[in-house]
């Protein structure tokens, strides 16, 4: 247990001092320096939960956000993107990824549609640069202008089944008639225009809200959206429990599920991808890829012995042969169960398959199950 | 928090307390605060040889995975069976929540841990130190 030294290159969000002042442990995370949980509102496990039963709030300023604006704003976003944005309306969002001409991941991105010809991609922390440097790159043929702001946004995620509650409380905005995956503009503890999106990344209903980036006004925000949540249970949340809520959800994420290694098909995210599209970066690849079969294909696994799988720990077959390796594993707070995802042989995908996850040299059994690990109940 | 003074510590944050010939062995206060919920415990079995400075078992919070250990050698002799249904109590109470007892091969071995005071010391320079 040795402490990460802190180096001038660690970028912080607007609300860092805050997360410092509310004694969140701090982590390095893709260059930024965030919370990973808050042991004084007890950790990872109890903010997870809250985040199931009531409420959780995030800062995920981190995040990066791309501007389409323009007369061929869609066209472009339609070459970049595996989705078929001309089906938004104006203020609905989808789940999309821009991917490279092999049909692998450049990244996984929510496209919203802001207005006629205007489109915002909200991308990875980690792969900002990488991912605004591609846009340019592959988008100079069209008449639009594309932005990058993720510097000009604190990004803060109120999830949960309580989520709504809160933020109506602050906007007067009619949360009730914003649907998931849609989003609105309204006034939001006092500030004017504020984007609110009913989107997130921990598989329950919440809303992210944008609003500017300044110091104080993200303190003041984040503050009364705590204080508003107090008599629902609402907990500050970090980077722990995102990363157990989404991994329970099946939520992939950048570096894990989905790579500049792995495509489309194998990441089992074939209901966001639009075929009948005519053209897009990486749909030739796709085609191709698809009629040649997969070679591995994404599972979810529980543990039947007494074991955690993490990431990168090699999947055996029941005899002991490598046959893949696990993405994402660990302790499912709200679940009670040791959960994985890996990639695996298509042979051995199947639910009830038995592959064992070697840890610390040991075989240890585990079985195939369906995904997602958690949906959300259907609520009234 | 104060470091019981009959228990002896290594900077690798496990504590001992030795009686007589055999001794208990746990982690410490300040590791299970800084690993977090813990949620799983792998302990050797009963009757394994195990030696000091080297991995006995480890500990998972809900984020990392950490090594256990050996604060002195010798046979594993009881384990807390407890722990493997419910290890958080390790985060309730790491000085109580005992890991494993085992035979000293060399009660000598203790003397080179460090005291509570000498122990406390240390980790308030680590907690400096530290981002979080």
């Amino acid at each position: 247990m040795s402490a990460v030294e802190a180096t001038p290159a660690v970028r912080k969000t607007a609300l860092n001092a805050v997360h410092r002042q509310m004694g969140g442990r701090m982590v390095e995370f893709n260059g930024w320096d965030m919370p990973v949980e808050y042991p004084s509102v007890g950790g990872i496990i109890a903010e997870h939960n809250a985040v199931r039963n009531g409420v959780g709030i995030f800062d995920v300023s981190h995040m990066g956000d791309i501007r389409f604006q323009g007369p061929q704003a869609l066209a472009a976003v339609q070459h970049i993107s595996m989705n078929d944005a001309s089906r938004l309306a104006i203020g609905q969002a989808q789940y999309s990824a821009m991917l490279y001409p092999q049909g692998t991941f450049v990244d996984d991105v929510i496209v919203h549609r802001l207005g006629e010809d205007d489109y915002l991609l909200v991308i990875n922390a980690g792969t900002r640069e990488k991912d605004f440097k591609w846009v340019r790159e592959n988008t100079g043929q069209f008449n639009c202008h594309v932005e990058h702001l993720s510097d000009d946004f604190t990004q803060i995620a109120i999830q949960g089944p309580k989520g709504v509650n809160v933020l109506q409380k602050l906007t007067d905005a009619d949360l009730s008639a914003v649907k998931f995956y849609w989003l609105t503009h309204g006034t939001v503890c006092g500030l004017k225009n504020i984007l609110i999106a009913r989107t997130g990344y921990t598989a329950e209903d919440g809303f992210e809200i944008y609003v500017p980036t300044d110091e104080s006004t993200s303190a003041m925000v984040w503050n009364k959206v705590l204080e508003a949540g107090k008599e629902f249970g609402a907990l500050p949340c970090g980077l722990g429990a995102r990363n157990t809520l989404r991994l329970e959800g099946r939520l992939a994420l950048y570096g894990h599920e989905i790579s500049d290694t792995i495509n489309v098909w194998e990441a089992g995210l074939d209901r966001f991808i639009k075929m009948d599209k005519p053209e897009f970066m990486g749909r030739e690849a796709l085609e191709k890829a698809k009629a040649a079969g997969l070679r591995r294909t994404l599972v979810g696994l529980e543990m039947v012995e007494r074991g955690i799988a993490r990431d990168g720990y090699k999947v055996l077959a029941d005899g002991g042969r490598e046959i893949g390796y696990v993405t994402s594993g660990s302790y499912a707070p709200f679940l009670k169960k040791n959960i994985a995802l890996a990639y695996v042989p298509p042979e051995l995908a199947n639910v009830g398959s038995v592959v064992k996850v070697e840890i610390r040299g040991q075989g240890v059994k585990a079985q195939v199950v369906p995904t997602p690990f958690y949906k959300r109940p259907k609520r009234a | 928090m104060s470091y019981p003074s009959d228990l002896k510590y290594t900077k690798e944050h496990e504590w001992i307390k030795a009686n007589g010939a055999t001794a208990t062995i746990g982690i410490t206060h300040y590791a299970q605060a800084s690993l977090g919920d813990i949620v799983f415990v792998d302990l050797p079995k009963i009757g394994t040889e195990i030696s000091v400075g080297k991995a006995f078992g480890s500990v998972e919070s809900v984020k990392a995975v950490s090594d256990l250990f050996a604060p002195a050698s010798g046979q594993i002799t009881e384990v807390n069976g407890e722990l493997a249904t419910a290890p958080e109590k390790i985060n309730q109470d790491a000085h109580e929540s005992w890991m494993v007892k085992i035979t000293l091969k060399d009660p000598g071995e203790l003397n080179a841990l460090l005291s509570a005071a000498d122990y406390e010391k240390f980790v308030a320079e680590e907690a400096g130190n530290a981002v979080f």
